[in-house]
Order: structure tokens, then C-alpha cells, then sequence
């Protein structure tokens, strides 16, 4: 093993994961972690802890990933090269894993234009290939980037973001490479609605051999109305959400329209639970955390695997 | 070339109210070839901001000249003669040429007139876009001449984030996604297998991280 993270044991041990996501506040409220950590503990083999995300301010990351710990989830600390530099991400990685982060999860974020502090600078002295191939070095070399030695070196399960959807169609199976290639453990995808386009590139990293090196956990977020389907179709970047779902929840009166996102996701689940190569799902139920239980009742994924 | 705009006429009268006589000074190179502070922008500036300050109650005495270059000491000499008539030179070329000007002419207020912005080629007439951020070691022969550092909104080395769409980047549907741009490339120049290579963690230092840059050719010093 690489490291002391559930993540690992449950991908390891050949069992289908399940993660899940918890957004840290706009504050420093710890009571607001707490809940939402409640509703996914003991459901999820790790719950990613978002960095961020979406440009706004929030609580750090590494900070939310303890008070979840303490409270007996596994967290999967996020880490975006778009806030940091080299040295302030590797003093991170040291002390977060001093306190019992297992897992972290490297990624490039979203620009600061779309957040609370458009006029800031991007650091982006590293990307996500490089935050990867970085900590793959910390732990397996117990080196800092530049070489000298580590005294204690990181004992952590790493894991990058892909996303099927994004365009040119062609290369996202070869970036998915490069990051294997730099050391991902395993990997969490964008959401996937789009299940033929997710088919085909399971497939071409099939066939390359990348699902033998790497975990590929299947990302899927639960449509909680036909208003957030529609927004997801039209305003997020990089995402592709057919108009059949769209049709779909719209298909439905208003107050069904969340059963019938959390019946697409179910049927979700199933899918890609099929597919060659899906070693597990991540299920980011955006500011829906307190639906998870239900979710994770019905989806015949209970009980979660004690290694 | 650098590119450059010049800064509001608002702004400009700020800087100009306490003086009485000034010398509006343009420069004849890159300033000159993106419109901002050639010869034409010095005239219709200096008539500008005559009106604006008149229409305001306050006189001022603005006269013209254009350098060839001033960010070259040879050019900036040709000020010696008459800048001890001005209360104030108001530079409309790049920040070179203001710190050019300034640094010979040490008892005299020199004033930006103009925002320089990047380095940047000429698309059509009237645009102009980013095209290098000097970083001072250059990777186009490995992105199919295209640079990732000036034209990526990540910078990314490595390839497109997730939110390139349609050929597009996330932050805006009116810049290019640099990842596409260098894909396309490379498939036309039958060199995709350049992708694979992962480019290590970038050294900043010859990009300004080291501290400001100089560069010293020993063979042509006198």
C-alpha cells in the first residue's frame, strides 16, 4: 500500500467506491462541516473536500479535511494549483499528511474570473501534471521538487480530475494518459450525463491500457431540477448534458422534478457500473449532501467495505 | 511589438493640473504602430486635453515632439535642448521610454500617458493580441508554435483544462482555447506524438521570478 487511505484499500481490494463531496463554508463555522459531514459518514469511502471551488473564498481545504477526519470520513483533500505556488503546495501536502490526510486529489481550478475575487492573480506555477508528478515524488523519492531529501515524507494516495467532455474529444484520453504517466492513483471524472460520449472514451482508454494503471471513478452529480439541468446544459464549461435529460426533468411537475434527478442518477450508477474499466463512482451532490443517505440507500451500494 | 492605450483623458488632467507648460512626447516606434502615442496620438491628445483643461477654467501650454525611440539614451539626448523650458514631460510611450526619459532627466516629472499592456501581434486592423510573456525560455518548438504561458488563461503546460469548449476557453467565448489551437497544429504538422511529453515544472527565473532582467552582450560593449 502507498498509503494509510480507505480510498486505496476499498479500490485495492477490488470493491466498486464510492466517494462523495462536501463543500467547505463561507466562514469559518465549523457546526456547518459537521452537518454536512454527518450526512455522509459512514455512507461514502471518502468524501472529497473541495479547494475553493469555483473561485470563491472558503474555508481551506485542508482545514475542512481534518474536521472531517476527527469526525471518522476519510477525506480526499483537494488541491488546485491556481492559488498556490510550489513551495506554498508542498508545506501544505507536509502538513496535511502530519495530521492524517491520506488522500488529496490534484487539480488546475477554475480561473478567478469566475469567482469572488476576479481581480486576482492566478499563481498556476505548476499545473495539475505537475502537482501530480510532484507528490508521486514526495512520497515514492521522499524528495522536494528541487531534489534535496525529505526528513518524513507523505504517505499518500493520489488522484487527479479528467473530464470526458471537454474538447478536442480527441485529446482527453491522452491527457488522461499524461496524468497517469505523472503518478495519478486514481481518478475522479466531471459529471457525466452524456453516457454514450463517457462509453467511448472508457473505451479508447481501455484500449490504451490506462484502466489497468489507474482507478477510474465515474463523476456524477444528481439533477435537482429541471432549472439546474438547464443551467448545467448552458452555463458550465466543459460540461454536456443531452437535451433528453433536460426534457426529462422538464417532462416532470415541478415538486418531482428532484425525485426524478435522483431516479436519473440511480439508473446512472447502474450504467456505469458496467462499463469495462469504472473501478467506482463519485457522486458530488452539490449542496445536497443531506440527500445522500437517501441516495446511497437506494442505490444498493450499502454497506461500504470496513478494511 | 508592445502594445499600449492610452490612459482616460480624466486621468491625464490629474496629472497635468498642477503644470503649466508641458511637453507631450511621443515615440515613433511600437507606440506609433498600435495607434497609442505616435506622432497622431501626440496631436490629437495635445488637442484633447487643450480643450478639456480650457473648458475646465485652467490654462496650459502643451507643445509636441516625437522621438524616434525612447527607450534608447541616444534618442532621449535630443531632449536636452528644450526640456528646461517644460514644467513636466507627459511620455505617451511605453513604460520603457517613460523610465527611459525619467532616468536622464533627473529634476523633471515624467508622466505615463498611456497604459502599456503585453506583447502581442497584430490580427487585423484594429486588434491586437497577446502572442509572448517573455518568460525568457522559449517552448513554441514544442507546441506546434503556438504558446501555452501567453495564451493559455492557466498557462498550462501539460494540455486544456476541462473547461475548453468548442475551441473556446472557459473564461470567455471570444478567446481562443490555446490547447486547441496547439492540437490542431500539431495534427496538420504530423506531430502529435509532441503531446505525450509530459513539459516538466516551468523555471520562472528567466521569466521575471529571479528578479528583473537584464541582458549583457559583453561583444558589443564599448
Amino acid at each position: 500500500m502507498k498509503s494509510d487511505s480507505n480510498l486505496e484499500k476499498v479500490l485495492e481490494a477490488g470493491h466498486f467506491a464510492v466517494t462523495g463531496e462536501l463543500g467547505p463554508p463561507r466562514g469559518n463555522d465549523v457546526e456547518v462541516v459537521r452537518k454536512k459531514a454527518q450526512y455522509l459518514k459512514g455512507i461514502v469511502d471518502a468524501v472529497n473536500i473541495t479547494d475553493n471551488q469555483t473561485a470563491m473564498v472558503r474555508m481551506a481545504s485542508w482545514a475542512t479535511a481534518l474536521i472531517a477526519k476527527e469526525m471518522g470520513l476519510e477525506p480526499n483533500y483537494q488541491m488546485v494549483v491556481r492559488d498556490r505556488n510550489r513551495l506554498a503546495m508542498q508545506s501544505d501536502i507536509l502538513g496535511a499528511t502530519a495530521l492524517g490526510i491520506n488522500t488529496m486529489l490534484c487539480l488546475s481550478g477554475d480561473h478567478p474570473r469566475f469567482g469572488d475575487h476576479p481581480e486576482a492573480l492566478g499563481v498556476y506555477d505548476l499545473d495539475s501534471i505537475n502537482l501530480l508528478a510532484m507528490v508521486k515524488k514526495m512520497r515514492d523519492e521522499k524528495k522536494f521538487l528541487s531534489g534535496a531529501d525529505l526528513k518524513g515524507a507523505p504517505r499518500i494516495y493520489v488522484g487527479a480530475a479528467a473530464n470526458p467532455f471537454g474538447d478536442p474529444f480527441e485529446l482527453r484520453v491522452l491527457r488522461l494518459a499524461k496524468k497517469v504517466a505523472a503518478g495519478a492513483d486514481f481518478i475522479q471524472t466531471q459529471c457525466i450525463y452524456n453516457m454514450a460520449k463517457f462509453r467511448e472514451y472508457m473505451k479508447q482508454a481501455h484500449d490504451m491500457g490506462l484502466t489497468e494503471k489507474v482507478k477510474i471513478l465515474a463523476g456524477l452529480t444528481p439533477l435537482k431540477s429541471a432549472g439546474m439541468a438547464n443551467y448545467m446544459a448552458t452555463k458550465v464549461p466543459g460540461l454536456d448534458v443531452p437535451q433528453d435529460v433536460v426534457k426529462r426533468l422538464k417532462g416532470v411537475p415541478k415538486d418531482q422534478q428532484a425525485e426524478e434527478g435522483i431516479k436519473l442518477l440511480l439508473e446512472q450508477i447502474q450504467e456505469v457500473k458496467e462499463i469495462p474499466g469504472v473501478a467506482g463512482v463519485h457522486i458530488m451532490a452539490i449542496e445536497w449532501e443531506h440527500m445522500m443517505p437517501e441516495i446511497m440507500e437506494r442505490s444498493g451500494l450499502l454497506p461500504r467495505p470496513q478494511l | 511589438m508592445i502594445t499600449a492605450e492610452r490612459k482616460p483623458i480624466e486621468e491625464i488632467m490629474e496629472y497635468v493640473a498642477p503644470f503649466k507648460k508641458i511637453l507631450l512626447l511621443g515615440c515613433n516606434e511600437c507606440v506609433t504602430v498600435c495607434y497609442a502615442g505616435g506622432r497622431k496620438e501626440v496631436g490629437i491628445l495635445a488637442s484633447a486635453l487643450a480643450m478639456a483643461m480650457m473648458k475646465k477654467g485652467q490654462k496650459i501650454e502643451i507643445d509636441e515632439m516625437t522621438l524616434e525611440r525612447q527607450c534608447d539614451p541616444e534618442y532621449v539626448e535630443e531632449l536636452a535642448r528644450v526640456i528646461d523650458q517644460y514644467d513636466a514631460v507627459c511620455s505617451m510611450a511605453c513604460g520603457c521610454g517613460v523610465q527611459t526619459v525619467a532616468a536622464r532627466y533627473p529634476g523633471k516629472p515624467v508622466l505615463p500617458m498611456v497604459n502599456t499592456e503585453f506583447m502581442g501581434a497584430s490580427e487585423q486592423q484594429g486588434v491586437w493580441a497577446e502572442r509572448c510573456r517573455g518568460c525568457g525560455n522559449c517552448v513554441l518548438a514544442y507546441t506546434g508554435g503556438i504558446c501555452p504561458i501567453a495564451r493559455c488563461s492557466k498557462s498550462l503546460l501539460n494540455g486544456p483544462c476541462g473547461g475548453s469548449d468548442n475551441g473556446k476557453c472557459e473564461i470567455d467565448p471570444s478567446v481562443d482555447c490555446a490547447w486547441q489551437l496547439i492540437w490542431d497544429r500539431l495534427k496538420s504538422l504530423g506531430q502529435t506524438d509532441l503531446y505525450s511529453r509530459i513539459m516538466e515544472p516551468k523555471d520562472w527565473r528567466p521569466a521575471g521570478g529571479g528578479g528583473p532582467r537584464k541582458i549583457v552582450r559583453e561583444d558589443l560593449m564599448s
